[in-house]
């Protein structure tokens, strides 16, 4: 069962959220970010290697051209793997955990597994980012020690930032199956 | 509650049988482990958990039953199934059953002294066998979290499956009376060369041991610890650098077995780096002894020190000028100039004296890079001091002079106001003076003022040139201390076997049916390699830097004599 919706990010841009329900008590939560334009990927490669013309114009020496090809193929490399996340995913396993996927313009994945005892809650923040006040959707970790504490607070979608509307669809997600451990006996 | 089973993708494909595991009951997770194929004699199947258990240590009991059918399913296999929870009593009893080739498979489970009877959800998580009991987690637990109740779920799988390794050891060819399926019972993994190298490893860590042992014996003995030798030792940092790989060699050479994962890992990592450090080293050897590049080095040092000690003398002639505009005393600056002039010309003197021999003391220290590139590094670090000795003279000779100057001054200046400093009180108190005293510091005070910015200046030049070689040497033992601390094997491991360094899991889901139970496949995330180098780094015998920007330029203000590379073994001053 999956459907999916259009919002907006903080900053304006078009994002799209997936839900799909694979069971009663496992759900994904997908959000795609704008891809990468080939528009602005012929400005940035073509401003580079004008730039360059224009130094080896000046210098006479080719060896300026051969630095822009090499630098403008790394810095393309560098960006798509390290820089450009194209989906954040959410998948929420009751009784398992939830698991944060960060997946790259070159195809990798980063992933990390939290697992549900040390979750403690999933809330929506408020927080300042440059000039602007932004809600963001974060998990809540468990202090080992301090039954009441919070020992982290690990933030979500930190690269798409949607807004409100899209977080609160999110979170009615997330909670329902929050809930459903504490419907459960307790294990221990 | 829901409920866990954890299946190995390997007996995916096993014909019917019993299912044998751990039942984690607090997190109501049941870790399948193998599979008991028929015929079976329950008491004998019996028997054998019961030694595993003894083995192992881990509460391996059946847990279920599994039935792989290809053709429809069979109805009196299904009753015999559910007749065996009654011989093997578990709560609650797993039955899964796969039909022909469909991925989707039944799950159900029996429950006979449930409380609650309702249909509780199952999930299905699919992992590789050999891959969760050879990975590692990473931060380990400690042993106390250990024996807590509510350990992490994770690590107590993983724990499971690397314990029951002696469960593994049985493969299809044996002839017992259990027949097991896991992910070795097509066959026990081995490798010739590993069990070779473990059998002629002890021998060759006796003999090292014993040759180590003599080594250390001649080191520590009495002829060479008298006071001028051991003082001259401590300073040479090339025989800081073979004290520490000597220490290595021993931590290899022990004949007892690493206890835990990290011992293991320490001592691969040390073997490794020591392995690639002679091997840079015969190679830099080689280099440098072919087309005799050694004794060309030889024949440029001598001119490089003529040189050096050149562009001295040339400095100081323009510091006993006008330097840079600024009016010097003229006297002072004549004595300090003609003073370091002087031992300028006895070093070129020695130097010249040492020259015949340079090129033999030359080739045979060369030969010592085959030790590793580390000490060929310290060593050339070590020349670097020693030929740039005179510069560390003149240092120390101005620090003195113009901390001595400083620390006047400061006191005259007191005297020049009417204070003096309490030594018992440790401030500053108001005393009355004798008028002659007073004329004798106020005029000492003049003098020693008018005559600070020469000492300042000449300070300042030997100063900067101490800190410009104290930067070089650092950059060299920078390098040093990189080959000595970085665990190649672990990144080797990381890049090569990347299941063995696990951060945690991650879980993907496959294919759903409605209806059926939720199936999950889970894959070890690994480490990232800015983790495994923190994990694994070795350490070091140095730490830098000894002290904070704001003390060492107080220092230097101060003219207090400044040692920027601190040892570990030095004492706190």
């Amino acid at each position: 069962m999956a459907e999916e919706r259009r919002f907006r990010s903080a900053a304006g841009l078009p994002i799209a959220l997936r839900r799909r329900q694979h069971s009663a008590s496992c759900r994904e939560l997908a959000l795609r970010g704008p891809r990468l334009q080939l528009r602005s990927l012929s400005a940035a490669t073509s401003a580079v290697w004008l730039a360059a013309y224009g130094l080896f114009a000046v210098s006479e020496n080719s060896m300026v051209l051969s630095a822009a090809i090499f630098i403008t193929l790394i810095g393309l490399i560098i960006y798509l793997h390290f820089v450009k996340i194209d989906q954040e995913s959410l998948l929420v396993i009751g009784s398992l955990g939830i698991q944060v996927t960060s997946s790259y313009a070159s195809g990798k994945e980063s992933t990390t597994f939290i697992e549900m005892g040390r979750v403690k809650d999933v809330v929506i923040n408020e927080a300042i980012h440059m000039q602007k006040v932004i809600y963001y959707l974060c998990i809540l970790l468990q202090d080992p020690e301090d039954p009441q504490g919070v020992s982290e607070v690990v933030p979500l979608f930190q690269s798409s930032k949607p807004r409100l509307d899209c977080l609160i669809e999110v979170y009615r997600s997330c909670q329902e199956i929050l809930e459903q451990r504490k419907t459960a006996p307790q294990s221990n | 509650m829901v409920l866990k089973v954890f299946f190995p993708s390997c007996c995916s494909a096993a014909d019917s049988g019993i299912l044998i595991g751990r039942w984690i009951s607090e997190q109501n997770s049941a870790v399948i482990l193998a599979v008991v194929h028929f015929p079976f004699i329950p008491v004998q199947v019996k028997q054998y958990l019961g030694e595993i258990q003894r083995v192992t240590k881990v509460s391996v009991s059946v847990l279920g039953s599994w039935s792989n059918s290809k053709q429809e399913k069979e109805e009196s296999l299904s009753e015999f199934l559910e007749d065996l929870g009654t011989i093997f009593c578990h709560e609650p009893w797993i039955q899964i059953s796969k039909e022909g080739d469909s991925k989707f498979w039944s799950c159900s489970t029996l429950q006979k002294h449930s409380k609650n009877p309702q249909e509780e959800e199952i999930i299905l998580v699919y992992y590789d066998q050999r891959k969760v009991m050879l990975s590692h987690l990473h931060p380990p637990l400690s042993s106390a979290a250990r024996e807590a109740e509510d350990a992490s779920k994770l690590w107590a799988i993983f724990d499971t499956v690397a314990r029951s390794q002696v469960l593994f050891m049985t493969d299809r060819y044996d002839e017992g009376p259990i027949k097991l399926s896991h992910w070795q019972s097509d066959g026990v993994e081995a490798s010739i060369i590993v069990e070779l190298l473990k059998q002629a490893s002890v021998p060759a860590c006796v003999l090292l041991a014993a040759l180590l042992a003599l080594v250390s014996g001649i080191c520590r003995s009495r002829v060479l610890n008298i006071w001028p030798l051991s003082f001259l030792w401590s300073k040479l940092s090339t025989c800081e650098q073979l004290g520490h790989r000597l220490q290595h060699l021993q931590v290899i050479s022990s004949s007892k077995k690493a206890q835990s994962q990290n011992q293991l890992m320490r001592k691969a990592n040390i073997f490794v780096s020591l392995l690639i450090d002679v091997a840079l080293g015969i190679l830099l050897m080689s280099w440098l002894y072919r087309k005799n590049r050694i004794g060309h080095l030889a024949d440029t040092l001598i001119p490089v020190a003529d040189h050096v000690a050149e562009e001295l003398q040339d400095l100081l002639q323009w510091l006993m000028g006008a330097p840079a505009g600024l009016k010097m005393n003229r006297a002072l600056d004549q004595v300090l100039g003609r003073f370091f002039l002087y031992h300028i010309h006895l070093w070129i003197s020695y130097i010249h004296l040492l020259s015949p021999f340079i090129e033999m003391i030359l080739w045979y220290v060369g030969l010592s890079a085959c030790l590793g590139l580390t000490v060929a590094l310290c060593i050339l670090s070590d020349i670097l001091a020693l030929l740039t000795f005179h510069i560390y003279c003149f240092y120390v000779y101005g620090a003195r002079l113009y901390c001595l100057k400083i620390y006047g001054l400061s006191s005259l200046w007191r005297l020049f106001r009417g204070k003096k400093w309490n030594v018992l009180r440790q401030r500053v108190d108001s005393c009355s003076y004798d008028l002659d005293q007073l004329f004798i510091g106020t005029l000492l005070f003049t003098i020693l003022l008018f005559l600070l910015p020469t000492t300042a200046l000449y300070y300042l030049v030997f100063t900067l040139l101490r800190l410009l070689v104290v930067i070089v040497q650092g950059l060299i033992h920078l390098l040093v201390d990189l080959i000595d601390s970085l665990p190649l094997y672990s990144l080797t491991l990381r890049l090569c076997r990347s299941y063995r360094l696990a951060a945690g899991v991650k879980f993907r889901v496959l294919e759903q049916q409605d209806g059926k139970p939720l199936r999950l496949l889970m894959q070890i995330n690994p480490l990232s390699y800015g983790g495994v180098v923190q994990t694994y780094r070795l350490p070091t015998y140095s730490c830098y830097p000894r002290d904070s920007w704001a003390s060492l330029c107080k220092k230097l203000f101060l003219g207090e004599l400044i040692y920027p590379w601190k040892h570990k073994g030095d004492k706190q001053n």
